[in-house]
């Protein structure tokens, strides 16, 4: 009976935590990600797989062996690039959902550059341009959501993820008809970039060292652009309040414009290193992107929108989709068991966040 | 209604320390205090906003726990928030069956309305049903809100600055809307900073200050004096020193300007005027009569239909916000927080706002942070703000400092020709009497400024000439001698002179 009354005295409420320390951050972060690997756990007990054992397959396969290190850096150099692009749209509250097309259109353009004009040109002169016009495909691509937003209204959610479907169509079109390879066999590809125009890789791996060096540096770049820049500066007031903006005579169309050259043409820029660097031709779309473009949102909000923190989550992703791969073949699981890791990752995250932002308190009400 | 021994901090810094306040049927009680003296967190406590750290609330003699605004609903408490808690794109009707429990789920307007009409009766507050919330005016805005509390059944309404958005005559008729409620038997409090208006409308006065009960007065037998002092703690002056000045060159000219609103339909029709140096023109009118449609055509937010604005003989008719603040025009805007700062950036970052594409704050690229941060902290020393420190988010400053650092950005840019909209609004009155006096100081100091308030005494303290907008036009301007209340008043409700 005593128990019961000092139980219904008790009361609870969620307040806003104004002070944050870097100490309890990282540590709200760390008990986010042990609950989100507990609870991947339970998801490989439910398969019948001993937990601890995937699990380690999981480690050894991305970060623990050498194997797996080469592989996870392939895989988060375009993450860097379109989750640092994305970065800079998102602060602007410009919901790029469409990065996956825009990397497409970045392969197109630098596919048909490699394949038309690239022949006869010295790598100094080609692969500079190959990457520009990767850039271009990406960030023409990424435009028209941003001409129909500031001048239509439409709504950027809905237009870049519908350009996704148009752009992945585009490509299934182009490899199927007018550009499939006279060298495949009949086989749904391109014909293969000039040798002069493949990127270099680290020896031993598929790592293409200078889209890897482009990423960092993209990174490091937007970063100082966001925070340092007259630009950055008007990026950030259009996203806090777009009111403020509008008194502030921020002119909307071309800082839209911009951002959306940024983050697609960044985009693009990962289109180019998947082409030239990994396969050497355009493929299926699913084939030229692993869904980078939408691993490279979660990657951006992990990362907090900041361009240098996403070097970071950026390669706990491409970590988590290697071993992904590793699980597949090891323990024989269905490939969208990585798809849940994902789902669950940013769940418990979004979820430290609250935490992050406000405090449980409870006390005894006096009677 | 009784709250005991009631305390609260944020942060370990205390924002009620120990307060007792009873409110009988039928009383209107007057809550005064300056900003952050803890009236409106003691408001939000019984409105089920806030938990108490420690104190009681009895409501009828029986102690309650309010986990939720919907508790205080549920015992009859309603409120009026300073800021309006209305949804923006949604119709009138709609907002006020949001709040409505007893609607039924199928068809619930049509219950509504019905119930609605007998308040319009009853109290005479008409409110447009079938408008969006987005395109009302700041008055209709609170008349909504107003309805809304009544149709919950509220028997103790608590209205923060009621009047702030209302013309003399409207004031006048919402106090006598209140005293029919009082006499029904309903109690209600008034926090508000406006002493004239606490003394002649409410029974009993509570002056708060630093989170504590500092005074207690039947209205009757206390002046306004007595209640600032007990305010701010020391003596307030309130007129501000204004002294004629000869008038300069012109330096606006607004000809045959007509603006259309958000609404598409005309909000300002053929209006003319002119502006000297060293003159203050006042527009004076009721929320929603082209104030705001006119200022945003001048500084360039909102684009005009026809008409020209020149300043020093310039047309920069249409021209883009930028341009016109380069031109020497700055703008301290209506609903400083929203428009006026982003609250989540720090103060030095808001501090140069407007002006973080000119030299010296960045080069082509670059921004200065040295200079923005200098240029923060002399704005943050000469205009007397209050705040921990400039790294600081925005939004962590008072209204009044939020205030200071908007009108202090703005002069510093050297304008020739200051454009303030409500600077007073809902400001304490030791922020507000500061306010008036930079406001004077950048007219002796040859700048022309237009002052846009609904805030009558306000203009009239402050102005050299007055204009009065109704319906979109100037009704008529007068001389600062010719003014009185009562006649611009009439002109403000749309009768020629």
């Amino acid at each position: 009976m005593k128990l019961k009354r000092t139980w219904e005295r008790l009361e609870f409420q969620w307040e806003e935590r104004t002070d944050r320390s870097l100490l309890f951050s990282v540590s709200v972060l760390l008990t986010a990600i042990v609950c989100g690997v507990l609870l991947i756990g339970a998801v490989f007990l439910s398969l019948g797989v001993d937990p601890v054992f995937a699990l380690k397959q999981i480690f050894l396969g991305s970060f623990g062996s050498l194997y797996g290190l080469k592989e996870s850096l392939t895989k988060a150099i375009p993450l860097f690039l379109i989750a640092g692009g994305l970065c800079v749209a998102y602060k602007a509250k410009f919901w790029n959902i469409g990065a996956e097309s825009q990397l497409l259109m970045g392969a197109v353009f630098s596919t048909w550059f490699g394949l038309n004009v690239g022949q006869s040109l010295p790598p100094s002169i080609g692969v500079p341009l190959l990457f520009l016009m990767g850039f271009l495909g990406g960030a023409l691509w990424g435009i028209i959501p941003a001409i129909l937003k500031v001048r239509f209204g439409i709504s950027e959610v809905i237009s870049t993820l519908m350009l996704n479907y148009i752009a992945a169509e585009f490509v299934t079109f182009l490899i199927v008809g007018p550009w499939k390879g006279a060298t495949k066999h009949g086989f749904p590809y391109t014909d293969d970039l000039p040798k002069a125009l493949i990127l270099d890789t680290l020896p031993g791996s598929r790592i293409h060292y200078i889209t890897l060096i482009l990423g960092i540096l993209l990174c490091i770049i937007l970063f100082i652009l966001l925070y340092r820049s007259k630009f950055g500066y008007e990026v950030r007031v259009i996203g806090e309040s777009p009111e403020a903006a509008r008194y502030a005579g921020i002119d909307f169309f071309k800082t839209s414009l911009l951002i959306m050259v940024i983050s697609g043409g960044a985009a693009g820029l990962a289109g180019v290193g998947e082409v030239a660097g990994i396969h050497h031709h355009l493929g299926y779309p699913g084939n030229i992107s692993a869904g980078y473009g939408f691993t490279a949102i979660i990657t951006a909000w992990l990362g907090k929108l900041n361009p240098l923190l996403t070097l970071i989550s950026g390669l706990f992703f491409a970590g988590i989709l290697v071993g992904g791969d590793a699980i597949q073949i090891s323990l024989r699981l269905p490939a969208a068991t990585v798809n849940i890791f994902n789902g669950i990752l940013l769940f418990v995250l979004i979820v430290s966040d609250y935490f992050l932002k406000h405090r449980l308190v409870l006390r005894f009400r006096q009677l | 209604m009784e709250m005991r021994n009631i305390s609260k901090s944020f942060d370990g810094f205390p924002a009620n320390k120990n307060i007792n306040l009873n409110i009988q049927a039928g009383e209107i009680l007057g809550l005064l205090g300056e900003n952050g003296a803890g009236k409106t967190t003691l408001m939000k406590i019984l409105y089920g906003l806030y938990r108490p750290d420690s104190g009681k609330i009895f409501v009828n003699g029986n102690e309650v726990v309010f986990r939720s605004p919907r508790d205080a609903i549920r015992m009859g408490i309603g409120m009026v928030h300073q800021h309006f808690m209305l949804v923006q794109n949604h119709t009138v009707l709609e907002n006020i069956i949001l709040g409505d429990e007893e609607a039924p789920f199928f068809f619930p307007h049509r219950a509504a309305e019905k119930k609605l009409l007998k308040f319009q009766k009853m109290y005479g507050l008409r409110v447009p049903l079938r408008s969006k919330v987005w395109q009302l005016s700041a008055g209709e805005q609170q008349r909504v809100e107003i309805v809304k509390a009544l149709l919950q059944g509220a028997g103790l309404l608590i209205l923060d600055e009621p009047t702030s958005v209302l013309t003399p005559q409207e004031s006048t008729e919402l106090f006598s809307i209140l005293r029919k409620m009082a006499n029904e038997g309903h109690g209600i409090i008034i926090i508000s900073h406006k002493l004239e208006e606490i003394l002649d409308i409410c029974h009993r006065v509570v002056v708060l200050r630093k989170g504590e009960v500092v005074g207690s007065a039947e209205a009757k037998k206390v002046t306004k004096r007595d209640l600032a002092r007990m305010m701010v703690g020391r003596d307030v002056v309130f007129s501000v020193d204004w002294k004629p000045a000869p008038k300069g060159e012109v330096v606006l000219e607004v000809e045959g300007l007509t603006v259309r609103s958000d609404r598409g339909t005309v909000a300002v029709r053929d209006v003319n005027f002119s502006i000297h140096r060293n003159e203050i023109l006042g527009i004076a009118g009721v929320a929603g009569n082209g104030q705001r449609e006119l200022v945003e055509a001048i500084t360039g937010i909102r684009k005009a239909e026809s008409g020209q604005v020149r300043i020093l003989g310039k047309d920069i008719t249409n021209q883009s916000a930028r341009v016109i603040h380069a031109e020497g025009i700055a703008h301290v805007p209506e609903e400083r927080i929203r428009f006026g700062t982003v609250p989540n950036l720090l103060i030095y970052e808001n501090a140069v706002l407007k002006r973080h594409h000119f030299a010296p704050f960045s080069d082509v690229v670059f921004l200065n942070y040295d200079e923005i941060k200098e240029n923060a902290e002399s704005i943050v020393r000469n205009f007397s703000i209050s705040s921990p420190s400039i790294h600081v988010p925005m939004k962590q400053l008072s209204g009044g400092n939020i205030q200071k650092l908007i009108v202090g950005r703005e002069v510093s840019a050297g304008p020739v020709l200051l454009v303030a909209s409500h600077p007073t609004y809902g400001l304490d009155v030791g922020a507000t009497e500061y306010i008036r006096k930079q406001l004077v100081k950048r007219r002796d100091e040859g700048e022309a400024v237009l002052l846009v308030s609904e805030d009558l005494e306000e203009i009239l303290e402050l102005s050299d000439r007055i204009a009065v907008m109704f319906e979109g036009k100037i009704v008529g301007i007068l001389d600062r001698q010719d003014a009185n209340i009562e006649e611009i008043g009439l002109m403000m409700a749309g009768v020629a002179l």
